[in-house]
């Protein structure tokens, strides 16, 4: 296993090459971890399959990555650290697409890279994992508090930030709906998970998205 | 790595250094451009607020009764160096901060509204010793205000919101098409830009270039305002001078927070509250319309719209809405 550093702003992101491309013409695929989780030490057993490289990513303030002073951890920054490994791996792949697997809150990410980047992105995985349910979707009573500085990861602040980050279905939704809009697939988000939060409920029931089990999904996207 | 063990490469440049050695070399130089009735800060000092370093600036008599007042989005501490001594002549100690990435603050990794409310908690902690403050905010530091009023009311004796009240925006009628576009559009503009943060710098240019940029978005005010806002919100370099603001930072943005969020915790706010709103709409402005706002109001609140001012209500008007102020937390000294 290789890690690179991928910059995002001023955070260094670490994106850890798990296993070579077993054939080089198929696309990487990208591991996005849950909340309070880091990558694996080497491709889960369950991903094996995919004949392309697969790569994961530890987002801000989890694993090898940099860790903020003072939080301010949104799942909208979390995009923007899968974006900037999208943006390493489309020259790795040959037809300048990748596939997204994400656990939890990489499930939830996953998705808005789906859409965001949706010409770039040939599918994303949604499966279960820490930070799947996420926070509240709507306005709530909120608590605002500090944390001690931490210099080891899991940051504290991104445990507490990213746990009540607010995911209203219809937002969630509007994601689903530009991934399909970009996207030369008809169905190009695979929701795997047994656990289905409101959000992810409603992403499960738009047009355009699959309801399969896990090996279904990377077999469809391979 | 393991969970729990410590990272390597932990923390990114240190951008204090830089900017404090700006700010001294601005001190001595004295390069402030001068403005009829504005004052700089009589007291200016740091705090950390949880690792980031936060500019404290003070305006009165040092043993006065402290009132907070705290600046919108893009703006700066020192916006207030026509409004703050007029509050400080009525008796008050005025402490202002610069939001992190904004003026003389720390440039932080991230930023988001959770972590501006725990900056403002550090400075509330520091001026107010756990006891409740008068509060003034204008945009972004009223509505910021406003949400914490709601959530931890026992911080305020009153709170003034200076046309920071958000509203639901008037987007016009369009297809479902149409508006996936315009949010795919905005999305992909955000991540591109964060592409690029990294090594982004804010463009230098003259005073009056400067100046003149910022016109763009502050249309109703005057140029030698806007010339004495680069001379306190930038610095200086070899080719020019820049906003100190964070390059990485920029307007607008997407997320699930809806602006009308704000505006529903206001019929419930349980300390003294007026809002006072400029009936002109502008750039940075919430566009919220003075007669939608009025229905929100808590029972111990009241509105006042000054016609013919624009957003920026005391920059345009400092005398006017200080007197507002003083008046309304004259009650409360």
């Amino acid at each position: 296993m290789s890690v690179t550093s991928v910059r995002h702003n001023k955070i260094d992101l670490a994106l850890h090459q798990l296993r070579a491309a077993i054939d080089e013409t198929a696309r990487p695929l990208l591991l996005l971890h849950g909340l309070g989780e880091h990558t694996p030490a080497e491709a889960p057993a369950w991903v094996t399959s995919w004949q392309g490289a697969i790569v994961g990513l530890d987002f801000t303030g989890h694993g090898n990555s940099t860790i903020p002073s003072g939080g301010g951890y949104t799942a909208e920054l979390l995009l923007g650290d899968a974006d900037a490994a999208l943006a390493a791996l489309v020259e790795q792949s040959p037809d300048g697409m990748i596939t997204v697997f994400g656990r939890g809150l990489g499930a939830y990410i996953g998705l808005q890279l789906a859409g965001a980047r949706a010409s770039q992105v040939h599918g994303a995985i949604m499966l279960d994992g820490p930070g799947l349910a996420g926070g509240p979707t709507g306005p709530t009573s909120q608590s605002f508090f500090s944390l001690p500085p931490s210099n080891t990861t899991p940051d504290p602040y991104a445990l507490v930030e990213l746990g009540r980050d607010l995911r209203p279905p219809d937002y969630v939704r509007s994601f689903v709906q530009l991934a399909i809009a970009g996207s030369k697939l008809e169905e190009p988000v695979a929701v795997c998970t047994v656990f289905r939060p409101e959000w992810l409920a409603a992403v499960a029931d738009e047009h355009g998205v699959m309801d399969v089990p896990l090996a279904e999904a990377l077999e469809t996207f391979a | 790595m393991p969970h729990g063990t410590p990272a390597p490469n932990l923390r990114q440049h240190d951008y204090r250094r830089t900017l404090a050695t700006v700010s001294h070399t601005a001190a001595i130089l004295d390069q402030t451009v001068p403005f009829p009735g504005a004052e700089a800060p009589s007291r200016q000092y740091d705090i950390d607020a949880n690792g980031i370093r936060i500019a404290i600036h003070e305006w009165g008599d040092a043993d006065a009764p402290p009132m907070l007042a705290v600046h919108g989005g893009f703006d700066f501490a020192r916006t207030f160096d026509l409004f703050a001594p007029r509050l400080a002549a009525g008796g008050w100690r005025v402490v202002s901060w610069d939001q992190r990435g904004h003026g003389d603050s720390g440039h932080a990794e991230l930023y988001s509204w959770d972590a501006d409310m725990r900056d403002a908690l550090a400075v509330f902690d520091h001026v107010g010793r756990g006891g409740p403050l008068p509060v003034v905010g204008h945009s972004k530091g009223g509505a910021l205000m406003t949400q914490l009023a709601d959530a931890q009311p026992f911080r305020f004796t009153g709170l003034v919101n200076m046309d920071g009240i958000p509203y639901k925006r008037n987007i016009p009628d369009i297809a479902e098409h149409e508006r996936s576009k315009m949010m795919a559009k905005d999305i992909a503009s955000w991540l591109d830009h964060r592409r690029r943060t990294s090594d982004l710098q804010r463009k230098p240019g003259t005073i009056d270039e400067l100046a003149q940029r910022r016109g763009r978005m502050n249309p109703r005010l005057e140029v030698e305002w806007l010339r004495r806002l680069v001379t306190t919100g930038g610095f200086e370099s070899e080719d020019g001078w820049r906003w100190k603001i964070d390059s990485s930072m920029r307007f607008g943005g997407f997320g699930p927070p809806r602006p009308e969020w704000t505006l529903m915790r206001l019929p419930g706010l349980p300390m003294p509250f007026l809002g006072i709103l400029g009936s002109e709409m502008e750039e940075m402005g919430w566009g919220t319309p003075p007669k939608k706002v009025l229905p929100y109001m808590p029972l111990q609140g009241r509105c006042e719209v000054l016609e013919g001012v624009g957003h920026f209500v005391h920059v345009e008007q400092p005398q006017l809405v200080a007197d507002l102020v003083l008046d309304f937390f004259g009650g409360l000294k």
